[in-house]
């Protein structure tokens, strides 16, 4: 072959790979669909009316309320936003304007770590720690809370470094004239430094969001599972992703729908966030 | 801290509550930033004094007894390498093949770039769990894998490939257009040039996308729940189910009574592994950096 026929044939090669790549998530999409038909055309509604969750083959032996499992997952989603959001914030302030040169570096180094941290060891560790001091608060221990708190620490790095990174694009000579104008460092923090890193602060949380979502055995381990809208905080729950990972193993049919339709539901979730996250991206890079 | 302070003018009226701002907002700052360090502080402590004890290289070499409360981790050692293997035999060339398409062939703008990229972003962001429900009906139903070895990492390696693609795109494009230029100079095609040229200025960069790629792998449960299962025999081929180091610690933790001593120990394994994965990314990227001249 000619070296030209050669190189054309490289590029439609690296283009069919590519091409394939970029075909996974549309797969993934299209094969969640086609296994929730069944749970969506014989149980439609009654995934909100049934009396509860006592999921069999067929529909109609079972009862198949997921409003529980969902109500879990955003419960524990919010909490865990709720805490990490702030938290993670003030790391990347911490690590931005607050810390010594030397100390902000191993700080960083440290968030990182945390990130790399894999979800099941915060989830055992949230089993073994957590689960008993919070039973000496009120038994059992394992509850919405515990997960929160565990869910918080795992999310917090990706705040943590996403903010600290919108917050180091923007311009020093920005940061230079707030000071000029004689504003305290706090006062150049609030009124600069943070409207300015705004969009990438907030998709910082959105990202964020989308992980504690889509969290599943770190959940498991420390939420207690059982199938209820918690009262109180305090009281276990069971989660969408929970409920996939303890019943996927011995489900069959009309059942094993109903789980593929939540993590359709899972799925639009953290597609809609994703969007989302890169739409605020989009309207920022337009301003610039 | 005081350094800053005395750069800020000096208000009258305005000062004492200005200061008193900047002061609670340091004190703030610094106190999360201890809480989070305590915390990893905590975690790291609390796996070493509850599992070192039951570390030893026996440990690491023998066959688990007793559903996993007593002996050692040598299958799912064994499990962990086989599924990482299929990872990266397949998300390697595809993933690699579509960083060099997406940083040497295409126009970064053009209607296909945009479209891998945005279809890698949102994969990027599927949650484990759904991963799981994709590669147990695709691979373990519809391709009659099974649970299986093969099934979990053709499973992880969809789930891998937008890191690696993103990281090793990034770093053909850390390639300065110099050597671009020199390659076609010398009459290289610019297949040739990838090849000869780019690739090999870029292979450090490439590794690190390798390993960042075999630390999200290794810290992966949800996703090989239903993929390759949680079978604790020694795998003797890619067809046969096993677990994972994540799996196991999550197995004995929660299904296993009595098992939270080698979960201790395995966690970690797995942790020290990460760790040294961390620790490789580190290096190799402080090679680039030397290699480069920055």
């Amino acid at each position: 072959m000619s070296p030209a026929r050669t190189e054309r044939a490289v590029v439609w090669s690296l283009r069919g790979a590519a091409l394939a790549a970029a075909a996974i998530v549309g797969l993934i999409v299209a094969l969640l669909l086609v296994e929730s038909i069944p749970a969506i055309r014989n149980l439609a509604l009654r995934l909100v009316t049934d009396s509860g969750w006592y999921p069999a083959p067929a529909a109609t032996d079972g009862s198949f309320r997921i409003t529980p499992m969902v109500v879990g997952t955003l419960l524990i989603t919010a909490g865990a936003v709720v805490i990490a959001a702030p938290l993670g914030l003030a790391s990347a302030l911490f690590c931005r304007f607050f810390a010594p040169p030397g100390v902000a570096a191993i700080y960083r180094r440290l968030v990182e770590l945390l990130a790399g941290i894999p979800g099941v060891i915060y989830g055992f560790w949230g089993l073994v720690v957590l689960v008993p001091l919070i039973s000496a608060l009120r038994p059992p221990g394992a509850s919405v809370l515990t997960a929160i708190v565990v869910l918080a620490l795992m999310i917090l790095p990706t705040v943590a470094l996403l903010s600290e990174s919108a917050l180091r694009d923007v311009p020093q000579r920005h940061l230079q004239a707030a000071a000029a104008l004689g504003l305290s460092r706090w006062g150049t923090i609030a009124g600069v430094a943070l409207p300015a890193a705004r969009s990438g602060i907030v998709t910082a949380v959105i990202l964020a969001t989308g992980r504690a979502i889509g969290e599943t055995l770190a959940v498991v381990m420390v939420v207690g599972n059982i199938v209820q809208i918690p009262s109180s905080l305090l009281q276990p729950a069971r989660a969408l992703t929970g409920n996939i990972a303890l019943e996927m193993g011995y489900a069959s049919g009309d059942h094993r729908s109903a789980l593929f339709f939540s993590g359709l539901i899972l799925l639009v979730l953290v597609m809609l966030l994703t969007a989302l996250a890169a739409w605020l991206r989009g309207d920022e890079h337009d301003h610039a | 801290m005081t350094t800053r302070e005395a750069t800020a003018p000096r208000g009258a009226s305005a000062a004492p509550p200005r200061r008193r701002g900047d002061r609670l907002a340091a004190i703030l700052v610094w106190a999360v930033a201890t809480l989070v360090a305590g915390v990893l502080l905590w975690i790291v402590l609390d796996l070493l004094r509850h599992g070192l004890v039951h570390l030893g290289h026996a440990f690491l070499l023998e066959a688990p007894r007793d559903a996993g409360r007593a002996g050692g981790i040598a299958p799912v050692l064994a499990t962990t390498g086989l599924i990482l293997a299929v990872t990266l035999a397949v998300a390697v060339p595809l993933g690699l093949a579509s960083a060099i398409l997406l940083s040497e062939f295409i126009r970064r703008g053009s209607a296909f770039a945009q479209f891998v990229r945005r279809s890698l972003e949102v994969l990027a962001g599927v949650p484990s769990i759904v991963f799981g429900l994709f590669g147990n009906a695709l691979f373990v139903h519809y391709f009659g894998m099974g649970y299986s070895v093969a099934a979990g990492g053709l499973t992880l390696a969809c789930m891998v490939l937008p890191l690696f693609v993103r990281a090793s795109e990034e770093a053909l494009r850390a390639v300065p257009d110099d050597y671009r230029r020199a390659a076609a100079g010398l009459g290289l095609t610019r297949f040739a040039a990838v090849r000869s040229v780019l690739l090999p200025v870029a292979l450090p960069g490439i590794l690190v996308a390798l390993v960042l790629s075999v630390g999200r792998a290794l810290a992966e449960a949800a996703a090989l729940l239903f993929t390759s299962g949680y079978v604790m025999r020694m795998p003797e081929s890619l067809a046969d189910s096993g677990r994972t180091l994540a799996i196991h610690v999550y197995e004995l933790a929660m299904n296993v009574p009595g098992g939270e001593g080698n979960a201790y120990a395995t966690a970690i394994v797995l942790l020290g592994l990460l760790l040294l994965i961390n620790l490789g990314t580190a290096l190799i990227g402080r090679h680039v950096l030397v290699r480069t001249g920055e």
